[in-house]
């Protein structure tokens, strides 16, 4: 049998203008007309011949960093916009939930929503009609049906997006990062959701950063990296690839910084790392293991500065912080052990004086993982629990025993 | 499986843009979706109103009335003055609410757009077709204006008030596609539209008719032959077809320039949106 989706060498290639404004104006246009272009452009690759074939009732999970091209390939599959070169031959129709709600009208209402959003989706009256009740009972909206959509909740809205979408039976189903939003219990029924289309023999395509939902749903997965595909293959050999890959960019140097970035600081980010007790420099801790974060920095200290950190998770939900004045250029932040739960997390870093602009801050892009194999919590790694859904922080709390 | 699953097997290609089709089978493929969006709009339009469609009626017969109050008085073309305006009046709304709503429409559908695929020509063309319920609604309330002033009406009046129609939708579609196209490249078009449209209805024979030297140019606008045609059906005035036929062309060149436009450029909406 052929597979139900061929992609050959797709590349999209982007003009980046330099000196020009975002939007094209008329003026600017005409005038071009008669000046001699000084713009410069530069070249830019959001994808870079990119292959592979997907058989009928896989599902595979596409996983990359911000900026891969995950969300390009997606368009592309779902012709929003046209590759620059390569072909794709689909032996289906292609359905996509890049973002929840998109066709949806306030005025009108969930009733005529249903209609709305599943004939933009591409669903036929007919199909609409013979889905209605399942669509209505999934997402829990029945009493609502002839409110206008701009009295429900957001979360409701979220539920009716996703149920429409669920239940229109494209024989390929493309899927981005939608369970970011939504309470747990409506990610789990989604889920569930999902294994059921897989099940039924249709295909999926699912990108997303949790790399737990990608393990559950699809037993293949590619990574992208800067528009270039880096590896296919079962599901597990390519996260273990990507947390590795990922793992190396773990910390923060001076190399990484242009020289604009640090002018005019007085005090700026030289190096951060992660060490353990030791002083042994690392990014994978266990659970049980004291972490100990280094910032060193470099500058003119006479002010006084602040250090302020925040870890983030992955969803970039903040965790917790803590500040120090800075002294020296060495300062570290020990975070203990038994605090955090498995799982990668982020550090945004601060150096600022009485709570104004800061003067030097480095967001987000150094993390460190936690590992878990032995504490309590990871005896709910089966499929009726999810781990990551008991928090990132192991409480610092006691049962009293009456 | 619990329902019936319909497996339709069809093969296609998705590759980078060579050719321009019209893809008129892709478009009978998504003929719900005209609905949809028509419907929608019609809807939303004269949500929360409390005369909802009445508004309709209500628009072209008060811009009757004062025109009729400003510049009335002696009959235009055979007709007497408030018949003269608002049969000018009703197709001229097509034009002018179809063009400004087609025209803004990709900006406005700009997050459907960039999010899902369906042939981009539905959007403008259900703009039009949303222009054409209201004349409908309006034409109604104009026959009885007919039968007021006794108005000996022609063999020929359905034939021309299809003519009129026709030439109205394609002119609209026409200009509101291109100018679709060229907005979501140049917003400048936003500002452009309303200006043009005020501008043009001095130009059009819907106030008084023009003298006959500024005809010539005045008759590039397709609108010249749209309305004329359509009072041919009842006002017995000879035709002049050295001006309707420049007028028709317009209408049939914009049309096309409008269509090929939007077809070269549409691949790349969801970029530049």
């Amino acid at each position: 049998m052929k597979p139900i989706l061929e992609i050959k060498n797709i590349s999209k290639k982007f003009r980046i203008q330099h000196n020009k404004e975002p939007y094209s104006n008329l003026r600017d246009s005409l005038v071009s007309i008669f000046k001699k272009s000084t713009e410069t452009y530069e070249e830019f690759y959001a994808l870079n011949d990119v292959s592979f074939n997907v058989n009928q009732g896989e599902s595979i999970g596409i996983i990359g960093k911000n900026g891969a091209g995950k969300s390009t390939l997606l368009k592309i599959l779902s012709k929003i916009t046209p590759p620059s070169s390569g072909s794709i031959i689909a032996r289906g129709r292609i359905a996509s939930l890049l973002e929840v709600g998109t066709g949806f009208h306030g005025e009108l209402s969930g009733r005529e929503n249903i209609f709305l959003n599943g004939s933009i989706l591409g669903m036929k009256q007919k199909e609409i009609k013979a889905r209605f009740d399942e669509i209505v009972d999934f997402s829990g909206t029945e009493k609502f049906l002839d409110t206008p959509l701009k009295h429900f909740s957001s979360g409701m809205q979220l539920r009716l997006a996703f149920a429409v979408a669920a239940f229109l039976e494209p024989e390929i189903l493309i899927i981005d990062e939608v369970l970011a939003v939504g309470d747990a219990e409506f990610q789990k029924k989604c889920m569930g959701k999902m294994e059921d289309i897989g099940r039924s023999g249709r295909t999926i395509l699912f990108v997303s950063h949790q790399i737990a939902s990608i393990k559950q749903l699809c037993l293949k997965t590619i990574y992208l990296e800067s528009g270039k595909m880096m590896m296919q293959g079962e599901t597990n050999d390519v996260i273990s690839k990507y947390l590795t890959k990922s793992g190396s960019q773990s910390q923060f140097s001076i190399s990484d910084r242009s020289l604009q970035d640090t002018k005019g600081k007085e005090l700026y980010f030289e190096n951060i790392y992660f060490t353990d007790a030791s002083g042994q420099r690392k990014t994978e801790f266990l659970h049980s293991e004291d972490i100990h974060v280094v910032f060193e920095t470099a500058g003119i200290n006479k002010l006084g500065f602040t250090l302020l950190v925040t870890v983030t998770n992955e969803q970039e939900d903040p965790i917790f912080s803590s500040e120090t004045k800075i002294e020296g250029n060495k300062t570290v932040l020990k975070i203990n052990k038994d605090f955090l739960k498995r799982g990668k997390f982020y550090i945004t870093a601060t150096i600022h004086i009485f709570s104004t602009k800061p003067e030097d801050k480095i967001e987000r892009n150094i993390s460190f993982t936690i590992l878990d194999f032995d504490s309590e919590w990871a005896k709910y790694d089966t499929i009726h629990y999810s781990y990551s859904s008991f928090g990132s922080v192991i409480g610092n709390c006691e049962w009293l025993k009456y | 499986m619990p329902y019936n699953c319909i497996f339709v097997l069809m093969e296609y290609e998705i590759k980078p843009q060579e050719k321009i089709s019209l893809g008129l089978k892709e478009l009978w493929q998504y003929r719900e979706l005209f609905f949809f969006f028509t419907w929608r709009d019609i809807k939303v339009k004269y949500k929360q109103t409390f005369f909802g469609f009445a508004w309709a009626i209500f628009q072209p017969l008060l811009m009757m009335a004062i025109f009729t109050i400003v510049f009335g008085g002696s009959n235009q073309e055979g007709l007497p003055y408030t018949v003269f305006s608002l049969s000018g009046l009703i197709l001229w709304n097509v034009f002018s609410t179809g063009v400004t709503s087609a025209g803004n429409s990709m900006v406005t559908n700009a997050n459907i757009i960039k999010k899902i695929y369906f042939p981009r020509l539905i959007i403008p063309i259900s703009s039009v077709l949303v222009s054409l319920f209201d004349f409908i609604m309006a034409f109604i309330i104009f026959i009885p204006f007919l039968f007021y002033y006794k108005i000996h009406v022609s063999l020929l009046f359905p034939l021309m008030l299809l003519v009129g129609v026709v030439i109205t939708a394609i002119s609209t579609f026409g200009v509101g596609s291109l100018l679709a196209a060229l907005n979501i490249k140049y917003r400048d078009i936003r500002y452009v539209i309303p200006f043009m449209i005020q501008a043009m209805l001095f130009l059009t024979p819907v106030i008084k008719v023009p003298s006959d030297t500024w005809k010539y140019i005045l008759a590039i606008n397709p609108m010249y032959s749209a309305i004329e045609l359509f009072r041919f059906g009842f006002n017995d005035q000879p035709l002049q077809w050295n001006f309707l036929l420049i007028s028709i062309s317009s209408a049939v060149i914009f049309f096309v320039v409008g269509l090929f436009y939007f077809r070269k450029t549409e691949a790349f909406f969801a970029d530049l949106a």
